[in-house]
């Protein structure tokens, strides 16, 4: 078995007296592709938002292997490896496809402000490098063809996959999906199903991702985590997820 | 120091805040219903001030008279600047708004001296606010009594709109959510031009006692009140109207009695405003009874 | 791009001979307004670095620009001229003793206004939006309190009289150039992408590990720095200055220079500090008596303001986005652009 990358231990978020997510033990292994599911309002955005440091958990710890990284400012996060999406897309609209990518470039730039501004030292060689590296990201992705458009002037689809690109661009450790299917037919999800799956061989990665689209998460998953209310019902593979009686109450129960 | 002076201070101290408090009534109400610090907010205090003094001086007019016109013509003022300046930029970013409303500020107080000129002119003072009580060594100017009597009252009534007529109830609903109240089918704009008019006329009632006090009409004499009220709205808690008038009195006391004690610190007196100011945003941005600080 | 290089280097070679030819032909009039506006270009490309690309609303130049004035004058003025001009309270030692020559006084006065620039971000950068707005005008006024009161440091309303014209054109142009090279060079890194991702959006660009507060405070401390130096040339240009130059009115002019030149476009703070400063002397008609289609008509003080916040509001209102939006000059625009004229004088 492969080490565990991502874990947490009694995660719990209040807000003002409303409980958003309650004592979340999740445990995400080096390689695998981790599902969070869950009725609306579950409490599974909350979850990735502890984690990337966006809200302050209430109580539990979060370690990124064996280091407690509870708490710490997102930035700080996001440079020891842990890259996201949101559920809401969150691009710099005004800022070009390319330049998008290269943004999240900067926790590796090692050139100074000094050398920055001059032009000298390591400016050219760490620039090629991140610039490089974003086209790489962008053809990975198939957006090679819009590298300088606005971002804000892609459609809804290429604007998801973009963000995935910027995340990809930290060279992340553990990459977490808020709902990357949402909003797309069923040809595009098979499509990006299969994408993810290339992305995670390529490029070794570890994914915990959120959405509803249930037969996309039974697909694309190894594990999968269910809560409700803010609670933790269920852990186990996808098979095992199907029939498990808890899982049913709680969708249908919310159907219903 | 002696007792009297200390109650003689006191007493200058909530004179000043009282005035502080009537313009920054204004101020909150107007950010806690569209999101702009209205910079012109300030200058209406000229423009009321100006208003007064021409009724007086040039037309002959008997003080209530003026001093209605100058309120009545302020307000409108007041809803002008909104319609024309600030409703155009209701749905862009609040910075657009706030740029537009420093220039409708450097505009109004230039639109003064191309009219009325830079010299400073004198505020006639109706008889009635003259002459003062007089007890032992402490002095009471009628003027203060007034602007307490008049600022009391001014509150007492902005409360009972705010809280008790339908109106009212509208404003504090659009501090709270502006889109859900506007998909209501409310008519938003009706209750910004009543929050504009009601705003303007404090101003306006304030302008006016302001230079009776500090009798000098000048193009840029609203500014510094105008800032310090803001600040005053702040330290209340912005949007809370009993918190601005607890602001503008604690800052009016606070320059006071600051100078009192200290008389070489007089020169920084208007450094205070805005040291209180960052003081509040470093320990409880919220204010003193506000609620959130937006985002 | 070698073709752009070359054509940026010729750009700069023409604007060098003009300026030579302008130092010896010129009046003393027209070299005080190019002077000028490589003044206020210099402030006006580093505050929109802090407005525009990093899109936090500062509007405290106008006490980074005194800073910088200050520093300089004092320590540019001999021991005997600050003795004879503070008649109120001596000056304090060691400004009483100290006289640096003129281009260590300009390197003074950018570092002491970065560096309070940089001791203030703490509580200015805790703050957003309208409030960060307030706060920093808050800060300008809190100078402008001190200028008038720290007799024995800045000689309190009296100001400064009799500073050496240092100020050439070579001065103020030699360190425009540098300050737009510095700022497109800092843009166009990723510490630039890193200040305009903190504008677009915080929160993501705090998730793709960029610190907004240091980025802020790193556009912030820059920004000061160049109207801290812009500060000491125009001390030195003027020769004489206390402190109602430096009211928030400064701040004012600049707003408008960025603003129509476009928020967030280093070209358009140049060609908004350049209609500026012309513009603010074209228009210095309406103020004198003039005659208009053979009428006589006096001069009204004040027009010109009047004049210039009408332009603000209604830019704000009619055309957001200035004369550049968030584009930029670039050789290939320009070709393009005077390709496309070209044609169309041939067709007609």
């Amino acid at each position: 078995m492969s080490e565990t990358l991502l874990r947490t231990e009694g995660l719990t978020v209040v807000f003002g007296g409303l409980v958003a997510l309650s004592g979340l033990d999740l445990e995400i292994r080096r390689g695998e592709i981790v599902g969070l599911i869950g009725p609306n309002g579950a409490g599974k955005t909350t979850a990735f938002n502890a984690i990337t440091g966006v809200v302050q958990p209430s109580s539990g710890r979060i370690f990124l292997g064996e280091e407690d990284i509870t708490a710490r400012p997102a930035p700080k996060i996001a440079a020891k490896g842990i890259a996201r999406t949101f559920q809401q897309i969150r691009l710099y609209d005004d800022l070009t496809v390319i330049e998008n990518v290269m943004v999240a470039g900067h926790s590796s730039v090692r050139y100074t402000f000094l050398e920055a501004v001059t032009g000298l030292g390591r400016f050219s060689a760490d620039e090629k490098r991140i610039s490089e590296y974003a086209e790489y990201l962008l053809e990975l992705m198939g957006l090679s063809d819009v590298i300088s458009a606005k971002a804000s002037a892609l459609p809804y689809g290429r604007q998801r996959k973009l963000e995935i690109a910027r995340a990809l661009a930290l060279r992340p450790t553990v990459l977490l999906l808020d709902e990357p299917v949402a909003g797309m037919n069923p040809m595009e999800t098979k499509g990006f199903a299969d994408l993810l799956r290339r992305l995670h061989r390529e490029l070794n990665l570890t994914i915990g991702l959120i959405d509803h689209d249930m037969g996309f998460v039974m697909n694309v998953c190894h594990k999968i985590k269910v809560i409700d209310h803010g609670v933790p019902i269920a852990w186990g593979t996808p098979n095992e997820i199907r029939t498990d009686q808890k899982v049913i109450a709680a969708y249908l129960g919310t159907a219903a | 120091m002696d007792t009297a002076f200390v109650i003689q201070q006191l007493i200058f101290g909530i004179t000043l805040g009282c005035l502080y408090s009537l313009i920054a009534i204004g101020y909150t109400m107007v950010y806690g219903v569209i999101r702009l610090i209205n910079f012109a907010h300030g200058d209406l205090l000229m423009v009321a001030a100006y208003i007064g003094f021409f009724g007086i001086v040039i037309y002959h007019l008997p003080w209530p008279v003026a001093f209605g016109i100058s309120i009545l013509l302020t307000a409108a003022l007041g809803i002008l600047i909104d319609r024309g300046a600030y409703k155009p930029l209701r749905d862009s970013p609040r910075i657009s708004a706030l740029i537009t409303a420093i220039g409708v500020s450097f505009l109004l107080e230039n639109l003064g001296i191309v009219i009325i000129g830079g010299r400073p002119k004198s505020f006639p003072r109706p008889s009635l606010f003259e002459g003062d009580l007089q007890f032992d060594q402490l002095i009471l100017p009628y003027l203060s009594l007034w602007v307490l009597g008049i600022t009391v009252m001014l509150l007492t009534l902005v409360l009972l709109i705010v809280h008790r007529t339908r109106v009212g109830m509208a404003m504090r609903a659009l501090s709270r959510d502006f889109e859900t109240v506007r998909l209501m089918g409310v008519d938003v704009d009706r209750v910004i031009s009543f929050t504009f008019v009601l705003g303007s006329s404090l101003a306006a009632v304030g302008g006016i006692f302001w230079c009776m006090k500090y009798p000098a009409v000048e193009p840029f004499m609203g500014v510094i009140p105008g800032l310090k009220a803001f600040v005053a709205a702040v330290l209340g808690g912005i949007g809370s109207v009993s918190g601005a008038a607890l602001g503008g009195l604690l800052l009016g006391l606070a320059e006071v009695l600051i100078v009192a004690i200290q008389p070489e610190w007089s020169g920084y007196r208007d450094a205070v405003a805005f040291t209180i100011l960052i003081a509040i945003l470093l320990t409880r941005p919220t204010g003193i009874m506000g609620e959130e600080l937006p985002k | 791009m070698t073709r752009d290089r070359i054509l940026t280097a010729a750009a700069v070679g023409i604007l060098l001979a003009f300026l030579w030819f302008a130092d010896r032909t010129f009046s003393a009039y027209s070299i005080r307004i190019l002077n000028t506006i490589a003044i206020f270009s210099i402030v006006a490309v580093t505050y929109n670095l802090i407005n525009g690309v990093t899109g936090q609303f500062s509007l405290g130049p106008n006490a980074f620009i005194a800073i910088g004035s200050y520093t300089s004058a004092l320590l540019t003025l001999s021991p005997q001229e600050k003795a004879a001009s503070f008649i109120i309270d001596p000056i304090v030692w060691p400004l009483s003793v100290i006289s640096v020559s003129f281009p260590v006084s300009l390197i003074a006065a950018g570092v002491l206004a970065g560096l309070i620039a940089f001791l203030i971000s703490v509580p200015v950068f805790r703050v957003r939006g309208d409030y960060l707005a307030i706060v920093t005008l808050g800060f300008g006024e809190v100078m402008q309190v001190i200028t008038n009161n720290a007799v024995s440091i800045t000689n309190g309303p009296l100001g400064l009289k009799g500073l050496y014209p240092h100020t050439t054109l070579w001065w103020s142009w030699g360190l425009c150039i540098f300050t737009i090279i510095c700022t497109v060079r800092l843009v166009n890194s990723s510490y630039g992408r890193a200040m305009k991702a903190v504008r677009e959006d915080e929160t993501a660009a705090e998730a793709m590990g960029i610190d907004a507060f240091w980025t802020k405070t790193l556009a912030f401390t820059f920004s000061a720095f160049f109207a801290g130096v812009a500060g000491g040339l125009l001390a030195h240009l003027i020769t004489t200055i206390s402190p109602s130059l430096f009211t928030f009115f400064l701040t004012f002019n600049l707003l408008i220079i960025i603003v129509v030149g476009g928020l967030g476009s280093t070209t358009g703070a140049l060609i908004g500090a350049v209609l500026f400063a012309w513009g603010g002397e074209a228009l210095r008609v309406v103020e004198e008596p003039f005659t208009l289609f053979g009428y006589d008509l006096p001069g009204i003080p004040g027009m010109r303001m009047v004049i210039f916040s009408a332009i603000l509001i209604l830019t704000m209102i009619f055309a957001r986005s200035g004369i550049m939006g968030r584009r930029e000059f670039s050789w290939q625009a320009a070709i393009d652009l005077g390709s496309t004229l070209l044609q169309r004088i041939r067709r007609t």
